[in-house]
């Protein structure tokens, strides 16, 4: 399996990157991890006739506290969202989901910015930001523009991204100390993408619900944020029945597509299962 | 006298049988200084690259190989129409019919082999291949077996489509290959008849493959000027390998070589003869120059050496008791849309009659009926002798079926079935002969190990609390497998007898070098004959060098498949040495001036009886064969050469448990514990044995929990990247414990019977009767693999069991 | 023609350069055009790291890098991990565990257990099943491998004493 000829570029800045982008246009693809991309040119699935790698590009890389929230650079890799000990302790649960995607070798070349852009449901980032409230920096010929996460994704592989731009950094609002967390994924094996999965935060007041994100993965077309499973729960405790209530109503929304991990079934009901799960872990390790 | 610890130190010297030598294959391996196929680069040679149909059944309406033939770096494609002069479209299969080479006008599988780009490197091969333009008018395909017999089918094999009989008995369809059996079918019906009880179950053994992390390959390089095919190839079996090269191009055999190198794993896909293989050698023989082809990982998958795809029905009668008084299995197997399955001749079902297990079973018939497909051709031996898997994973789930009919436990249902250990050696009664056998004393010893009443009492406290998450399920399985093809009076290929050989030079030194018609593929020969060899000619296997793969330097042997290595190659290692040892006892009663009768054998020496300081070793032995100093009338040297033709297969045995716990919310099963003891005979390397134990298991586990090659309706591959296809991490992958027993083989030089593929074929049905015990007590007495979590949540769905509190 | 890219890097140490198309993964050039072949390919869509090697620090599936991503790197292969004549702990643990047998997984699991011990030198088992989950073996289940790194992560941790 032999990718087809392209042409390569690297461009060493942001604005390089985008003014090749907009004059290459639809002829290119942006190279990151290229885990997804390459993948796809050796089955000849993609055939770009430009690659522009953002690798040469040391502004989109680093992990940095500003202003109550981390700002992540898109070509930040898995492997150093694991190894930084400010994600792992002021957001654990991006921590939590970076540690089951995949396997070790794509993690140290997958970066979220690209897991993010691929606009892929399996992808496990979307979720994760979509539960994280974060924000997304993208720029273009037209400049610079901050799109929330929560809209940001379309459907399958579409996004907001309009054509030449770039997403460039990642800001995800600190949690308040105490917050609860969970990443639960059900895969088939190692580096398979979910059958499905669910990410929650969550905030207790006393023995009740005072705040809680929950969003799904390869749920949907697009991941998915679970706001009427998330309202049903404020205010409530934790429990059988409000558990067994959100994870209804989680899997409301739920229109997997069928393939060989399951059919629409079977992956409604895991994702149910799996924000039963991650509620449980996260009041675990929440404190009020 | 030499005292123990002398006898001890030169014994541990020889690190013969028995001893964990450390493996001498290594040494390259861990430097990265193996040479797989794809490793081979020759001056001048060319890439082939195949083009592959999109469509399992079609007509071809053209080929145009304009564009590609323009694309930079390409020198040739290759069509049907271009074999066809040479009369190489088509080949003849060792299951006793024709294979299309390359697609004559009609493709019958998906991804099959259309045509060949040669290109000056792999990279313009692709490039040239996705330029061929192929216009194709597709048909009806056939992917369900159970319709291919249907009145009215699609007619896959127009080739053949008169023929009446295609090398196995009366054909009663166009898409039908064969219909074969086996036993008394009057004797068993008769025991059903009047049975006390009866039970039938249907169980799909589903298509899947062996996936060997090296795809196939090969490098074929035709000297014009000499006349002479030198074909580097990832083959199991160089020397049969090189007969049909020699059959299908015409070449005398001498003019062509076959060397094997090093394989990265086989476990039957690289068995079988492949297109590619000989599309690649024509176009050497065409230019001249070396060609090279290297599958992908897809076309892997795809196309070359699936395995099993056998829908069964198994049937047991017995008395109340559970006493097993007839047995009827019957099998529709699926061989794809040529028969080109590797298996003797006389045996197109393989040695599927080897299903009545461990079992003295009086009554028993046995039928296949094989068809054709629009899947990929063939059926392999996946890690197991052909067909034995499919036998075993019967018999081992049907004595749980009937286990749960009776009411009786499932190890006590075989323990009142088990062949008796002073029957042996028990003809069963599908005719074969088993050599030796305990296995009341192996399933013993498994569950006092593993303490299985405890286990049963925390199974029923389990199944009694509703509230508990999990399905606790415990699998036996006490297999008896059948190994070491075999005996040339029912066993061969293409005619020739599937004996094995070893040639054994010993150096003036004491250094050894023995060639066997084996090819190792991770097996560790290099090691274990060397260590067979140590110990019958007392020299130390430090210094035995083994060389197999190569058929202008080892004698002519069937290969390495079914666990034949040592149940053959060594007995002909032992054998060979033997020869050897009975040269040297002359030449050493002759040096002592004694005779023969006079000198008895210890370790690494003749001595003489009564008078041990009276010795002469080995080594000494070795140099003085190199003299003039010989009994009047011997000839220098001390070789030999041994032929060995099995009296009988060998059957090895185990008894193995299984402890799942499945997570009734995502079907997800956990295993807790698989202990697997195995008793192979006389145990010749222990490290090797385990770790071959490890392998099969690991296989086993995969197969059982999520292997399948998945097709829609017309034909597609659902799943052919290791994305899909399940070949399962550390992460997956249970801890293993193992143990064993020591049985003999009465019939081996050495007592050996094979082992590498008993954990497979034993693995396989013990994780499939644990999954399934975990549902018996709701009524449960069969699911078929691959027992993925989808699958096994939604038979929690069916049976309600993943209800919570307060569900609806 | 498709345009050629001159790339140089440092291999085991020593500094090489490739005329390569872009299309070109780092296992290819590896593999035929510099004589490293010990690296090797099992799957082509990045699931089975025969092809890993590690690459500036980080253990990569060299079948999914391009070489002209490569520029400027230092890579270290199977073929770099002896010195001196000395084999590296974990190719002794390997041979000792009985860590391999047809050895085709061998210098992918080596190289990616060489920066899985560089990261964590103590390694539990549950940390090496995951730290090697990107490496697959079809013939030793696994269990002599991690047998094998532990083995070697003591030796490796004993070194310094007897030194």
């Amino acid at each position: 399996m032999i990718p087809p000829s392209f042409d390569y570029h690297a461009p060493r800045s942001l604005g390089e990157a985008v003014s090749l982008l907009s004059s290459l246009g639809d002829e290119a693809k942006l190279l990151a991890g290229g885990h997804s991309l390459l993948p796809m040119m050796k089955l000849r699935f993609a055939q770009p006739a430009h690659l522009i790698d953002l690798g040469a590009i040391s502004d989109l890389r680093g992990i940095r506290e500003e202003n109550g929230a981390l700002v992540i650079g898109a070509m930040t890799t898995e492997a150093e969202l694991l190894q930084s000990a400010l994600v792992r302790n002021k957001l654990p649960l991006l921590a939590e989901g970076a540690s089951q995607i995949a396997d070790p070798q794509v993690r140290y070349r997958g970066t979220i910015g690209g897991d993010i852009s691929h606009g892929d449901p399996g992808n496990d980032h979307p979720a994760l930001m979509l539960a994280l409230d974060a924000s997304f920096v993208v720029t273009g010929p037209r400049g610079q523009r901050t799109l929330p996460a929560n809209g940001f994704f379309l459907g399958l592989y579409s996004t907001q991204l309009a054509p030449a731009e770039i997403l460039t950094q990642i800001r995800i609002p600190i949690p308040a100390a105490g917050t609860g967390w969970s990443y639960q994924k059900l895969k088939r094996k190692t580096g398979d993408f979910a059958t499905a999965a669910s990410a929650v935060l969550l905030r207790m007041k006393g023995t009740t619900v005072a705040q809680v994100a929950i969003a799904l993965t390869n749920a949907a077309p697009t991941a998915l944020r679970a706001a009427a499973a998330e309202r049903a729960l404020v205010g409530k405790a934790i429990n059988a029945a409000s558990l067994a209530e959100a994870a209804r109503l989680a899997m409301g929304i739920c229109q997997p597509a069928a393939d060989l991990r399951g059919d629409g079934a079977y992956k409604t009901a895991m994702c149910g299962e799996m924000t039963r799960r991650a509620l449980e872990a996260a009041l675990a390790r929440a404190r009020a | 006298m030499a005292d123990t610890a002398e006898l001890r130190e030169r014994e541990q010297k020889l690190q013969g049988m028995g001893a964990s030598l450390l493996r001498k294959e290594d040494a390259r391996f861990i430097r990265g200084q193996g040479t797989y196929i794809d490793d081979l680069k020759l001056p001048g040679m060319l890439f082939g690259a195949i083009v592959r149909s999109p469509y399992a059944h079609a007509r071809i309406t053209s080929i145009d190989k304009a564009r590609a033939l323009a694309s930079p770096g390409v020198v040739a494609v290759l069509t049907a129409d271009d074999l066809k002069p040479v009369n190489l479209h088509w080949m003849p299969t060792a299951g006793g019919d024709v294979q299309a080479v390359l697609a004559d006008k009609k493709v019958c599988f998906q991804y099959q082999e259309v045509a060949m780009v040669l290109a000056t490197d792999r990279f313009a091969a692709y490039d040239g291949a996705a330029l061929v333009e192929v216009i194709y008018d597709e048909l009806p395909a056939i992917t369900d077996p159970k319709k291919a017999l249907a009145p009215g089918a699609p007619v896959i094999r127009e080739d053949i489509a008169d023929k009446k009989d295609v090398g196995h008995g009366p054909r009663t369809h166009p898409n039908h290959v064969f219909t074969w059996e086996a036993g008394n079918k009057a004797a068993a019906d008769a025991a059903f008849k009047g049975a006390a009880v009866t039970v039938r179950e249907e169980i799909l053994n589903p298509r899947v493959h062996p996936c060997p992390l090296e795809t196939c390959g090969c490098v074929a390089s035709f000297n014009k000027a000499t006349g002479y095919l030198t074909v580097y190839v990832t083959s199991q079996i160089p020397h049969l390998f090189r007969t049909v090269l020699a059959m299908l191009s015409g070449l005398a055999e001498s003019k062509i070589r076959v060397v094997g190198g090093d394989i990265g794993g086989g476990f039957g896909n690289k068995v079988p003869i492949y297109p590619g293989y000989v599309v690649a050698t024509v176009a050497s023989i065409v230019t001249g120059v070396p060609v090279k082809w290297i599958e992908s990982r897809i076309d892997n998958i795809s196309t070359t050496g699936f395995a099993r795809d056998y829908h069964g029905v198994g049937e047991l009668a017995a008395d109340q008791d559970g006493r097993i008084k007839g047995l009827r299995f019957t099998a529709l197997a699926d061989h794809g849309a040529f028969n080109s399955h590797v298996s003797a001749s006389k045996l197109p079902a393989g040695l599927f009659s080897i299903c009545t297990g461990s079992y003295a079973i009086p009554n028993a018939y046995c039928r296949v009926d094989a068809v054709y497909t629009n899947k990929a051709p063939g059926g392999v031996a996946y890690r197991c002798s052909l067909r034995v898997t499919e036998a075993v994973y019967l018999i081992e789930r049907m004595m749980d079926v009937l286990a749960q009919k009776v009411g009786v436990d499932k190890a006590e249902i075989r323990r009142r079935n088990f062949v008796q250990a002073e029957q042996f050696p028990y003809t069963t009664s599908l005719g074969w002969t088993l050599d030796s056998g305990a296995y009341h004393a192996a399933l013993a010893k498994v569950l006092k190990a593993v303490d299985y009443e405890a286990l049963r009492r925390e199974q029923a406290a389990k199944r009694a609390d509703p509230d508990c998450p999990t399905l606790m399920g415990i699998g036996i399985s006490t297999f008896t497998e059948i190994v070491g093809a075999g005996p040339t009076k029912v066993c061969d290929i293409l005619g020739i007898g599937l004996f094995d050989s070893c040639d054994i030079r010993v150096h003036p030194t004491g250094a050894v070098i023995a060639r066997l018609g084996t090819m190792s593929q991770g097996q560790g020969h290099a090691t274990t004959y060397s260590q067979i060899i140590a110990t019958e000619l007392g020299l130390p296997a430090s210094d035995i060098v083994i060389e197999e793969g190569d058929t202008d330097k080892a004698p002519y042997g069937a290969g390495t498949w079914g666990s034949r290595s040592t149940p053959v190659a060594g007995a002909a290692a032992a054998t060979a040495a033997r020869k050897i040892k009975d040269k040297a006892r002359k030449i050493a009663a002759h040096l002592l001036e004694v005779g023969e009768g006079d000198l008895e054998w210890e370790i690494d020496r003749f001595k003489v009886k009564g008078n041990p300081s009276q010795a002469k070793t080995m080594k000494e032995i070795c140099l003085v064969s190199h003299t003039g100093n010989l009994p009047p009338g011997m000839e220098q040297g001390l070789n030999a050469v041994a032929y060995y033709d099995p009296p009988n297969l060998t059957f090895p045995f185990g008894a193995y448990l299984c402890v799942v716990d499945i997570d009734k919310f995502t079907g997800e099963t956990k295993v807790r514990r698989f202990y697997a003891l195995d008793d192979c005979g006389t145990r010749i390397n222990p490290m090797v044995i385990e770790g071959q134990i490890h392998g099969g298991l690991t296989e086993a586990f995969a197969v059982a929990m999520g292997q399948q090659l998945p097709f829609d309706e017309n034909g597609n591959h659902l799943g052919n990247s290791l994305m899909d296809y399940f070949l399962p991490t550390a992460m997956e992958t249970p801890h293993w414990e193992t143990d064993h027993t020591v049985t003999p083989s009465p019939h081996h030089p050495i007592g050996a019977k094979g082992v590498a593929e008993s954990p497979h074929v034993g693995g396989i049905p013990c994780f499939s009767n644990a999954v399934i015990d975990a549902f018996a007590h709701l009524g449960v007495t069969h699911m078929d693999m691959p027992h993925s979590s989808y699958r096994v949540w939604q038979k929690c769905q069916e049976l309600g069991v993943n209800k919570r509190p307060g569900d609806v | 023609m498709a345009k050629l890219h001159n790339v140089s890097f440092k291999l085991n140490g020593k500094a090489v350069a490739a005329e390569v198309e872009a299309r070109e993964l780092l296992i290819y050039t590896l593999r035929e055009r510099l004589a490293h072949t010990g690296a090797h390919i099992g799957c082509e869509t990045s699931h089975c790291g025969a092809c890993t090697v590690d690459c500036n620090g980080a253990s990569v599936k060299s079948c999914t890098v391009l070489t002209v991503q490569c520029a400027g790197a230092d890579v270290l292969t199977v073929e770099g991990l002896e010195r001196g004549g000395a084999l590296h702990a974990l190719q002794q643990a390997f041979h000792e565990e009985h860590g391999l047998q047809c050895g085709y997984c061998t210098p992918g699991m080596l190289m990616r257990a060489y920066r899985l011990l560089e990261e964590n030198p103590n390694p539990s088992e549950a940390e090496i099943r995951y730290g090697m989950s990107g490496n697959l073996c079809r013939c030793t289940g696994y269990q002599n491998i991690v047998k094998a790194v532990q083995s070697a992560a003591r030796k490796l941790a004993a070194k310094p004493a007897a030194a």
